[in-house]
């Protein structure tokens, strides 16, 4: 059964010595809006871990497939061993019919959980190829400015054997010493009955937004912690508030109000959820 | 009542991408009437009716930020799909992102907000219970309870929409454009795409006269395809 009601959700995480998201244009930075040196963490960079979490906790649950891979999360040698045995390309292009067309975005929907979540684009001309999928995120942001800081770091080796004489190789790491995000996202009933986005697959997605940063650690992301989900359940499919008007609700102060200061850690922080009066919207606070 | 609708829009980002820098996406100066249309029809939309952009105003100095991506390069193909449901297994079906990864940098708008003035059309789809009174209602109970089909975007579905709806007789939000920014030739932007015409784009010379566009009708002759 798909969903029968709208959520937004306001999810908090926090990075300690660590860059959250590497900004390619500039020299994997963390990103920071230019303006107000906030910090930024794009749509895909979460998507891309929650993928990765679904992929690793229910890999051998039918329907629970990912399309879109990553490699480090993956067990490629024995699925490259199959496609190798079993893949047929073939030479048409594309069904012609929609009817055809329908039937392998249906298909699609059923087996991958991301296509089935977040969309995906499939093939071209026939306009029914396209899936919109019921869950979007906005960009996340940090809450107050972030300043990151530049470290060199040096290896006690070489890699080509003509730098043999120099002994070690210096390296840049930049990371943020704190900074605590905070993202909107959306989820469409609507949307979700033409995905057959269900209520077990939406508890997915929030066990995914609890636990995905525990399974994604590495060298570059220090320390990141989901530090709280607030989910906005509507009675009605279509929605019974305006989604700004619930995020406002969710309002982030300073512990001691002190702004002066860079905030160290989480505790620097009061997150609060203003339940007054909410006609229509149940509120649910998951971690 | 009148045929007539009024919708405040805003959003932190936003990404209406030039059809001409959709490689890496460059965003027009201000909404699309086809990303206008898109946005009314996330919050009310039947096979019965269209969405018509009447005027778009803009509310907010254009600002413009760059966002670069590691993004995927290449689509889905229906034939995989259709082989691994023959097979009745989706192994190896899957594609690797960093096999075919795409850094694309997208030239974004900042701080946007609008008010979208639109009216409805009925389509040869309408049957005998469509009227206009019927859906301009249902529009204006869902805008107004903030409710909506999907969360309308800002171009690009990273970017939402947030909206209210402009009662009759309510005063427009200010405009916080600078006076001289007012009066702007915009060139020309596309008006929208003519699905029933294996998917022309139409464009029109986009002008700002203050603070506002008024959009020519979609087959009129200041559009060209």
């Amino acid at each position: 059964m798909t969903i029968q009601n709208r959520y937004e959700f306001v999810y908090f995480f926090d990075v300690t010595n660590g860059n959250p998201n590497g900004d390619p244009d500039a020299g994997n930075l963390p990103r920071m809006d230019p303006e107000t040196s906030k910090g930024l963490v794009t749509d895909v960079c979460l998507k891309r871990k929650i993928r990765n979490f679904i992929e690793l906790c229910y890999e051998n649950e039918p329907g629970y497939e990912i399309y879109v891979k990553e490699k480090s999360v993956l067990n490629l040698q024995n699925k490259r061993a199959y496609e190798a045995l079993s893949i047929k390309p073939e030479a048409k292009k594309l069904p012609k019919d929609e009817a055809k067309a329908r039937e392998i975005t249906a298909w699609m929907c059923k087996n991958f959980f991301d296509v089935r979540s977040f969309g995906a684009v499939m093939t071209t001309e026939v306009n029914s190829g396209q899936v919109r999928g019921p869950v979007q995120f906005a960009f996340a942001q940090s809450i107050d400015p972030i300043v990151p800081v530049e470290l060199s770091i040096t290896r006690m080796a070489v890699t080509n054997e003509k730098d043999l004489e120099k002994e070690r190789t210096m390296g840049r790491k930049a990371i943020v010493p704190y900074g605590l995000y905070r993202v909107h996202g959306f989820i469409s009933a609507k949307l979700a009955e033409k995905t057959g986005f269900s209520d077990d697959d939406l508890q997915k997605l929030w066990q995914a937004l609890q636990l995905m940063f525990e399974h994604d650690h590495s060298a570059a992301r220090g320390e990141m912690v989901a530090r709280k989900l607030v989910v906005f359940k509507h009675q009605d499919a279509l929605g019974n508030q305006s989604a700004h008007k619930l995020f406002e609700r969710v309002t982030v102060e300073r512990v001691n109000g002190d702004t002066a200061m860079p905030a160290q850690s989480f505790d620097d922080y009061r997150i609060s959820v203003n339940t007054d009066g909410l006609t229509g919207v149940t509120v649910e606070e998951l971690i | 009542m009148k045929n007539k609708v009024r919708l405040h829009i805003w959003g932190d980002y936003a990404c209406f991408t030039r059809p001409e820098m959709k490689v890496e996406r460059v965003s027009y100066d201000v909404i699309t009437p086809s990303a206008a249309r898109g946005i009314l029809s996330a919050i009310h939309w039947k096979p019965a009716i269209n969405w018509v952009i009447d005027k778009i105003y803009v509310l907010k100095p254009i600002q413009f930020e760059s966002i670069r991506r590691n993004e995927l390069g290449g689509k889905l193909p229906a034939s995989k799909v259709s082989g691994a449901m023959k097979r009745k297994s989706v192994e190896g079906l899957y594609t690797i992102i960093e096999e075919d990864r795409q850094q694309r940098a997208a030239t974004v708008l900042k701080n946007v907000a609008y008010v979208i003035e639109a009216h409805i059309v009925m389509t040869d789809k309408a049957g005998e219970g469509d009227n206009l009174t019927k859906h301009l209602e249902m529009f204006k109970r869902r805008a107004m309870k903030g409710q909506c089909f999907q969360q309308p975007c800002m171009g690009v579905r990273e970017f939402p929409a947030e909206f209210a709806f402009i009662d009759e007789g309510e005063a427009l939000p200010q405009c916080l454009l600078a006076e001289n920014d007012r009066q702007r030739d915009l060139g020309w932007m596309l008006h929208d795409i003519d699905f029933q015409h294996k998917n022309t784009p139409h464009f029109f010379r986009a002008k700002m006269q203050d603070g506002s566009i008024t959009v020519p009708p979609f087959m009129g002759e200041e559009v060209v395809s």
